[in-house]
């Protein structure tokens, strides 16, 4: 049997069950239509009543053909006895015979039956009509060829009948032996009502017997379903649970049985599983925290370095051109350098979550226009701009400032202008605030659909041959770290004009007040 | 050229900055402990002080405290940034500034002219001292008095004021005033803000719990009265 609960795939199962959904969406469940419990208690019930059943039809077949052939002999040995005592003389006289059939009628036994006789043409009976509707054909040929009589059931008119047959026969000589039959038969039909009440009582008595027998198979089907089922009931949720990262999640081991065994070796997979994990976060942190310490060690000797580049810059024009050429090259290199370990510092506080918000209230529109402005993107040819005015928002400045810039840049060096910037505003229902909505688009070749997914990943370079971008290659997994801080998103794709477009979602009210 | 005193540990950085800025036409001396710093004060008695926050013995907030107890002088941290808390506790214990390591020399020094820049005094028109409730304010002299007490003003807190009371009831967001005060770049730090007007309140203030004259507009800004 396949374990499932009410419904839901049990965890070992549920990859089998369910095609892979999108990640983080839960896995679609197939309702089923019959769970455990109702298979268990349906097969108990299966059980008990094939068992009562077989029981109650073979009690009552036997009890009925009891019943039936204690009647049966009794009526069958009695009639033979009654008919015995009729000395009839050869002719049949009709009165003589209607006489015996009279008295025979009388004698009854075990029930009061009804007589008929018959020799050739001639009928009497003990009733008012000559004949008897019940007796049959069949019964007649059998009656003449059997001289120790037959019998025969047989239901007429919705009413159960006992017929018996009986042939009177005589015996032609001392001598010779054997009896001859004289053609003369009598019949006895008795009502079997009684015994058919009987019966019934029986099967009434079975039926209501078969019921509680039902209910109460009932009680120990449904106990075995939930001791079965809330073991189950447990894994599902301890699976769950561990699902939901909560790797500390263990099952209570209760008994011995094959469910509590399945708990335990649930119970050492958790407990191997947290520890792997614990492991590998230990690994992480320690990696990261290395990628934090060689940032900071690397940006104390860029200090010195970068304070004085200028000095390399100023004094180049004078050295002989090689030594100028390696000087110049040099500081270009130094502020790059800075660059990149001042975005690798940035990058390792969002991953060791030390990043933090300082958010002030400003007019978006203005914000946007003073980073363009400082980069000098100003160009009407190179940047088109659709700010509406008004639209405040609590925002990190710094952070925001970022974000736009390194989605402008990236749109100006990756795509070709004039670069669009579009502000708006977009209330949602579902949380009932105002969204803040920024578009950056450019009027380049768009995005490899394959590299589409990794625009926002580390060091992802859309083109392999290009071994280093003008930025440091973490630019816009910056911006999308900025814009998660702010509690939004950002989306980057095509434009079916043409073109790549980054869209930055995020509340108007990104975090608390600050300030006094 | 201003005078600048240089406390700062790390050699390289020490003598990269005092190369660079002595290009420039400076005059530097420099200083790798706390302690030798405060002892160079007076006898060098620079303009400005550039301070390095992590130091090994006195840090560089406890070098800004002692200074701040005794002088006005303009007081730049340099710190790395991500050390936030550092930033903030610099900023309350009365540095005027800070610029974030590594930087290039003409940063650096753009940030030294910007604290060392006066108010431009008023064209004219004005008379040279306004008064504003308890408040003297002497814009040519560069003074500000309470109740006929002079008060000692750290550079920025001057400025903030001067420029606040220049357009009185007037709205600026931190935003503004980092622009026009600091001359740092629209998108700055508003902590500057929000701790030099906490300063500032601290001094002139009657009560800087609820402050009279430099009113917070709860999401706009800062302004000065009305009184």
């Amino acid at each position: 049997m396949r374990a499932r609960a009410s419904g839901e795939p049990i965890p070992g199962e549920a990859e089998n069950e369910t095609p892979a959904a999108t990640p983080g969406a839960r896995p679609r469940r197939r309702p089923r239509a019959f769970g455990l419990r109702t298979r268990l208690v349906l097969a108990f019930l299966l059980v008990a009543a094939v068992g009562c059943g077989t029981t109650a039809a073979l009690t009552y077949r036997a009890a009925r053909n009891a019943i039936l052939e204690q009647t049966q002999d009794i009526a069958v040995s009695h009639f033979r006895e009654q008919v015995q005592t009729v000395q009839v003389g050869l002719p049949v006289d009709r009165t003589v015979l209607q006489d015996a059939v009279r008295r025979i009628a009388r004698q009854g036994k075990p029930r009061p039956w009804r007589v008929f006789a018959e020799y050739g043409t001639l009928r009497v009976s003990s009733t008012t009509s000559p004949t008897s509707t019940v007796i049959t054909p069949a019964l007649r040929r059998s009656a003449l060829g059997a001289p120790h009589g037959s019998f025969q059931r047989v239901v007429s008119a919705g009413k159960p009948w006992l017929t018996v047959a009986l042939p009177i026969v005589f015996t032609p000589g001392e001598q010779s032996g054997g009896t001859r039959p004289t053609g003369l038969v009598l019949y006895a039909v008795m009502e079997l009502d009684v015994e058919e009440v009987s019966i019934r009582a029986m099967v009434t008595a079975a039926r209501d017997g078969v019921l509680p027998a039902l209910a109460v198979a009932l009680i120990p089907a449904l106990l075995a379903a939930r001791s079965v089922l809330r073991p189950v009931r447990d894994l599902r949720r301890a699976a769950r649970r561990m699902g939901e990262g909560r790797l500390d999640t263990r099952i209570q081991v209760k008994g011995g049985d094959e469910l509590a065994e399945l708990a335990q070796t649930f119970n050492e997979s958790a407990a191997e599983l947290e520890r792997s994990v614990v492991e590998l976060r230990q690994a992480e942190a320690r990696a990261r925290r290395f990628a934090s310490d060689v940032s900071h060690e690397l940006r104390t000797p860029l200090a010195g370095m970068l304070a004085v580049t200028e000095v390399l810059d100023e004094d180049a024009a004078g050295l002989d051109p090689d030594t100028a050429a390696a000087v110049r090259l040099i500081s270009a290199e130094t502020g790059k350098l800075a660059v990149l370990v001042e975005d690798l510092m940035e990058i390792s506080r969002f991953d060791a979550r030390a990043a933090v918000l300082h958010t002030d209230e400003v007019d978006v529109a203005e914000t946007i226009r003073r980073t363009l402005l400082s980069r000098r993107w100003t160009e009407p040819a190179q940047i088109v701009t659709d700010l509406p005015d008004g639209i405040r928002a609590r925002l990190d400045p710094r952070r925001f400032d970022v974000v736009i810039a390194n989605l402008v840049g990236n749109a100006l060096r990756h795509g070709r202008p004039p670069v669009t910037v579009r502000l708006s505003t977009e209330f949602r229902a579902d949380d009932a605030s105002t969204w803040l909505v920024t578009e950056v688009a450019d009027r380049g070749p768009g995005i490899q659909p394959e590299a589409l997914p990794h625009v926002f990943d580390r060091f992802y370079k859309a083109d392999q041959a290009r071994t280093r971008s003008a930025g440091s290659g973490l630019g816009l997994a910056i911006t999308l770290e900025n814009v998660r801080l702010h509690g939004g998103t950002v989306r980057a794709m095509n434009d079916p004009g043409g073109g790549a477009v980054f869209v930055v979602e995020m509340p108007v009210t990104a975090g608390p007040e600050e300030g006094a | 050229m201003p005078r600048v005193l240089l406390i700062e540990d790390d050699p390289s950085v020490r003598e990269g900055v005092e190369l660079g800025l002595r290009r420039r036409g400076h005059e530097v001396r420099t200083a790798a402990t706390g302690e030798a710093g405060l002892a160079a004060l007076g006898e060098f008695r620079p303009e400005l002080l550039l301070l390095d926050l992590m130091l090994p013995g006195m840090n560089g907030v406890q070098v800004c405290r002692r200074v701040r107890e005794t002088s006005q002088l303009p007081i730049i941290m340099l710190t790395a940034r991500g050390d936030d808390f550092d930033v903030v506790i610099g900023l309350e214990a009365g540095a005027d500034d800070y610029i974030v390591k590594p930087a290039r020399t003409e940063v650096i020094e753009a940030r030294i002219r910007a604290v060392l820049r006066r108010i431009e005094a008023p064209a004219g028109g004005r008379p040279a001292v306004e008064f504003h409730g308890e408040l003297a304010i002497d814009r040519a002299g560069l003074a500000v008095a309470k109740n006929g007490e002079r008060l000692a003003l750290a550079p920025s807190e001057l400025k903030l004021l001067l420029h606040l009371t220049a357009a009185p009831e007037q709205v600026f967001s931190r935003q503004q005033l980092l622009e026009h005060v600091w001359e740092h770049s629209f998108h700055g730090d508003a902590r500057l803000v929000d701790a030099c007007v906490s300063r500032l309140r601290n001094k002139i203030e009657d009560t800087p719990g609820e402050p009279r004259y430099i009113q917070t507009l709860r999401g706009f800004g800062y302004r000065f009265g009305p009184l």
